[in-house]
């Protein structure tokens, strides 16, 4: 939805609530589609060894689309996959700014593993979506992908993947100076665990696989001073889902 | 006309002429339907089937298709799998699968992608005009071309209930056919990184299908693989679209 056609909803909403005051209105016309529903979403982080960058959680339409599993992935998502940038996605008119119904780092940094963070969004939308960085890699992603939330009182639960934005070379190198750059050929920004190495030639070359994909997963060795891989293969692989996210509907 | 003509030929007997000429109506009757809609079945539904590969390494070899209604099981966990689903497994050939299929009363129609394997971030897509049943059921089967016996695919899926523009999609998960050995040894496996065997009908496997564990590969170890780490897959390989256009 653009924030064109998002500020018209909006301003639906307050005359059906300035009608409601003045006339009385049924009940029935009071459920309409403008009411505005709260949504409580934790997420959960079930992996091993990863972090989450700050996390963007944002409601909108059914023809919004932040990434498309199988589709290329626009230089915002680029942004958020390879350095764990929100600010372009914040500047698109899919997400728009922070609002009520779209929230940034509702953990205030990152979100480690086992631990949860929850961002209540009040919203007449109808879809979900959320995504962060998965660390230390080049740029997997964990996506929840315009998920439709029921508007009835109820929690619904998703199990996420960790996606592969598809635009950088997994050679798992951890950058050891300098600020995290989307131009980069390679190069993960940040081990947050402190339990990386130092000193890998690389794993991969280019991805073959240029669209958003399932993320293969890290290779990792162990060796914490050389060898192909910074990481460290008993530490920071995983198997999917790497998220849970809990919506909480309060209509 | 010419049943018209007949049914004037006077050598009939008034009985048999009363008989054709029922026959006769009933057929035109029967026609007349399909001639008020230019020949096409108002129960026509027509689904464009889309796979998209998802994997990093891994060519897709041509669909498998069938369409059926839930008496069909293409394949159990845990259960050995057929020889035609081995066959497509071991060698990418959908032909034997499709053919087992056909033998099938509650399999519909069946079809295979006509473009060959399709490799990582390409998709495919098939078009089907079935005679639309609320139960229609949907399995498509393809295989992991740099693997020993890997396919992914999706079966039983309820397709019937869909209204015309209605789209969904679902993500498909890797199986073990567990009729070959998992040895990625380059003389065993078909694909582009191997260029080694396909079908091999001696199954020194489990022999019952399994959810598949991935692959291993030279980069982790196995040094005998012709695999390396780009080949490898985690969970789910593939996602499937079905529209109803008609």
């Amino acid at each position: 939805m653009t924030g064109n056609t998002r500020s018209t909803a909006r301003n639906g909403f307050r005359k059906h609530s300035l009608a409601l005051a003045l006339a009385g209105l049924t009940t029935a016309f009071a459920a309409s589609a403008t009411q505005a529903a709260t949504w409580d979403v934790t997420i959960t982080n079930l992996t091993n060894g990863n972090h989450f960058t700050p996390l963007l959680v944002t409601a909108h339409d059914h023809d919004t689309h932040l990434f498309q599993v199988g589709m290329p992935a626009a230089l915002p998502i680029e942004h958020m996959a390879e350095c764990g940038h929100l600010d372009p996605l914040l500047a698109t008119p899919e997400v728009g700014a922070i609002d009520a119904d779209t929230i940034a780092n509702p953990a205030t940094g990152l979100l480690a593993p086992g631990a949860s963070t929850t961002a209540m969004l009040v919203t007449t939308e109808t879809h979900l979506s959320v995504v962060a960085m998965v660390l230390p890699t080049n740029d997997a992603f964990l996506g929840l992908e315009s998920q439709h939330i029921p508007n009835e009182a109820g929690t619904y639960t998703y199990y996420v993947n960790a996606y592969d934005a598809g635009t950088e070379a997994n050679d798992e190198v951890l950058m050891t100076a300098g600020a995290c750059s989307y131009t980069d050929s390679g190069m993960m920004p940040g081990a947050p665990g402190m339990d990386a190495g130092t000193n890998g030639t690389g794993v991969a070359t280019a991805d073959s696989n240029a669209m958003i994909h399932v993320h293969r997963g890290v290779l990792g060795d162990q060796d914490t001073a050389g060898g192909n891989s910074d990481l460290d293969s008993t530490i920071h692989r995983w198997q999917n889902p790497v998220a849970k996210i809990t919506v909480t509907v309060t209509p | 006309m010419r049943f018209f003509q007949q049914k004037q030929h006077p050598h009939l007997s008034s009985y048999l002429a009363i008989t054709v000429i029922s026959a006769i109506l009933l057929t035109l009757s029967a026609c007349g339907d399909s001639d008020n809609n230019d020949n096409t079945s108002n129960n026509d539904a027509t689904y464009d089937i889309t796979v998209y590969n998802l994997t990093n390494g891994q060519p897709f070899t041509p669909l498998g298709i069938v369409v059926h209604d839930s008496a069909y099981m293409p394949w159990q966990l845990g259960e050995t799998v057929t020889m035609g689903l081995e066959t497509l497994a071991e060698s990418g050939d959908p032909s034997a699968f499709l053919t087992e299929a056909n033998a099938d009363s509650a399999v519909v129609m069946s079809t295979s992608s006509s473009n060959g394997p399709f490799g990582p971030g390409n998709s495919e897509t098939v078009s089907i005009t079935v005679d639309h049943a609320a139960s229609l059921q949907l399995t498509v089967a393809s295989m992991l071309a740099n693997t020993n016996d890997a396919f992914t695919g999706i079966r039983n899926w309820n397709i019937g209930e869909l209204a015309v523009g209605d789209s969904v999609s679902t993500m498909a998960r890797v199986y073990d056919a567990g009729t070959e050995a998992n040895n990625e040894t380059a003389g065993s496996m078909p694909g582009p990184a191997a260029m080694g065997e396909g079908f091999n009908v001696v199954r020194d496997d489990l022999d019952r299908l399994a959810v598949h564990s991935g692959v291993v590969t030279a980069d982790d170890g196995l040094l005998t693989s012709a695999l390396n780490e780009s080949h490898r897959w985690l969970g789910q390989a593939a996602k499937v679209m079905v529209t109803r256009t008609q």
